[in-house]
């Protein structure tokens, strides 16, 4: 049943920190490469190699830029997957059944075999997390990588979603958002970590830590600087007959 | 929002054969035999060519059947209930009135609330769909409802209360249509409270995260044609409602062009229904859009 549970045991998520992230996607092609070989069907890719190449992704970066009414423009990238929100609105609106949120650990995910590609789910998320694969026929989204992070086959250090092992710049944390003494709980409180959209009243269990803010670039940088400075603002000298003479030449002055 | 054809297809006809559906099972027009069974005919025939319609738009149309089962939370599901829980009802009633020559009264009331509660499900798909500001309004299942019973009515040939259907679906037409351009923007939603990062400055969408398109900008973010929505608009709603009304309202001699004048009328409601049912798709913006600086 496409009923959301009451409450779930532990409320696994990921935490995103936009401030360590460098927009390098190596989250996405490894998030691609694990759920291509592993959980259901492969996320196909249409036309790959021609000219209008597009295909299933679960994870995307985004880059937006922040200006702020004075100081500097900031350019922030921005890592988007599946926020296995608390009040998952894909859930309830899908009419088969295939859409569910496990009690166990809140995970939120798609059963292939009864999905009938509707779309419908894919409509209801306002974070375009759920993306519909063409071979397939069939929704596609993040697993938090189930079949990963309780896989006794893998090292313990493994076992972790395929986009925060992967990630080189330490900008993703894997653990329980539920329990406030775990390390990502401690880290959202720290940090400010803050929920996409939360008008929507989707409860997202992914927090995204906010960028700190920038220096700022003061007018003067070092006590030095003014005896460094230029000493003429108008050429002198040779240097200022080169100027003159050159203005007199056919062509005139710039 | 992509205005798929499937889908246009199914809630134009499906909301008019159902519209006579209602129509038909309060009695109305009170026919029998063969007349009864061109009445059937027609009303079976939009609303299931509607339904089958609307199968076309799944990944997986095979597994239809399981969309049956999740009536206690999807309104999707509900949907699909109602529909053949109507067409069932309405048959039974048709048979009576095209072979026994009667009318099985209580069964045609619960066959006509059936079919209109077919449209409120099939408009409630819509409505609950935050994420579409412009979907997210009462007036959007007022809108589907008025718009089943004008169409049902001008089909039945209820010449009493066609005209103040018509005139009434028209209105809720023109206040949706006021109401959804500002949706949007009331909803309070965009790229900063999308990003979280409002509260610092202006927000930009500065690279999107591929150079191709995907599955959430083809169905979500639909450009082509909103230019021309003032147009649409207006051929919507002259061929909709005040053509039809014209044409049911002038007074004319003789049986022949009083039927011809009432076929005119309904192929113009359903031209400008569908013109409608068009631009409310073409002109839904999905909030995923804000994420591509797009609307």
């Amino acid at each position: 049943m496409t009923e959301l549970p009451n409450s779930t045991d532990r409320k696994m998520g990921l935490v995103i920190d936009l401030d360590t992230c460098v927009g390098c996607h190596a989250c996405v092609i490894s998030c691609k490469g694990w759920n291509t070989e592993n959980y259901g069907a492969p996320l196909s890719d249409q036309n790959p190699y021609g000219g209008d190449p597009s295909g299933t992704f679960l994870n995307r970066v985004h880059s937006y830029e922040v200006q702020p009414a004075d100081g500097h423009a900031q350019l922030i990238h921005f890592p988007k997957s599946c926020l296995h929100c608390e009040d998952a609105p894909c859930v309830t609106v899908c009419p088969t059944g295939a859409s569910y949120k496990r009690a166990e650990d809140g995970i939120v995910l798609v059963n292939e075999d009864h999905c009938i590609g509707c779309g419908l789910c894919a409509w209801s998320c306002p974070y375009g997390a759920r993306e519909l694969d063409v071979a397939e026929g069939v929704m596609k989204k993040c697993t938090l990588c189930v079949d990963r992070i309780y896989n006794e086959n893998l090292p313990e250090v493994d076992r972790i979603p395929s986009c925060v092992r992967t990630c080189p710049a330490g900008a993703r944390h894997f653990g329980d958002l539920g329990d406030p003494d775990s390390d990502v709980s401690k880290l959202v409180a720290e940090r400010g970590g803050m929920d996409l959209m939360p008008e929507m009243g989707t409860k997202p269990v992914n927090k995204y830590l906010p960028p700190r803010p920038k220096d700022q670039i003061e007018e003067q940088i070092d006590i030095l600087a003014p005896l460094l400075a230029p000493v003429a603002e108008e050429p002198q000298g040779f240097m200022g007959w080169l100027d003159k003479a050159l203005d007199k030449l056919p062509g005139g002055a710039n | 929002m992509h205005p798929a054809p499937s889908v246009i297809i199914f809630t134009t006809l499906s909301g008019l054969g159902f519209g006579l559906l209602f129509f038909l099972g309060l009695g109305q027009p009170a026919v029998t035999g063969k007349v009864a069974f061109v009445f059937y005919a027609i009303a079976f025939g939009l609303a299931c060519g509607g339904l089958l319609a609307s199968t076309f738009h799944l990944g997986r149309p095979e597994r239809a059947w399981r969309a049956f089962t999740q009536w206690k939370t999807s309104w999707l599901s509900r949907e699909g209930v109602c529909a053949v829980g109507a067409l069932i009802v309405m048959g039974l009633y048709a048979l009576g009135a095209v072979f026994m020559d009667s009318y099985w009264t209580l069964l045609g009331w619960i066959g006509a609330a059936l079919s209109l509660a077919t449209v409120f499900t099939t408009s409630m798909i819509y409505t609950q769909l935050k994420t579409i500001p412009r979907w997210n309004m009462e007036l959007t299942p007022a809108m589907f409802l008025s718009f089943s019973l004008a169409g049902g009515a001008l089909l039945a040939g209820a010449e009493t209360v066609a005209p103040w259907l018509l005139a009434a679906a028209g209105a809720v037409q023109l206040a949706y249509w006021a109401k959804g351009d500002r949706a949007l923007e009331n909803s309070g939603t965009n790229l900063g409270t999308a990003t979280g990062l409002g509260d610092r400055g202006a927000v930009r969408a500065f690279e999107p995260p591929h150079t191709g398109s995907n599955y959430l900008l083809r169905e979500f973010v639909h450009v082509v044609g909103r230019k021309h929505a003032q147009k649409l608009r207006m051929i919507a709603f002259v061929l909709g409602f005040a053509l039809p009304l014209l044409l049911i309202l002038t007074p004319v001699q003789g049986v022949v062009i009083k039927h011809v004048f009432a076929a005119l009328a309904v192929l113009s409601h359903l031209a400008g229904i569908a013109t409608s049912r068009w631009l409310f798709f073409a002109q839904a913006e999905h909030v995923v859009g804000l994420y591509y600086g797009k609307r």
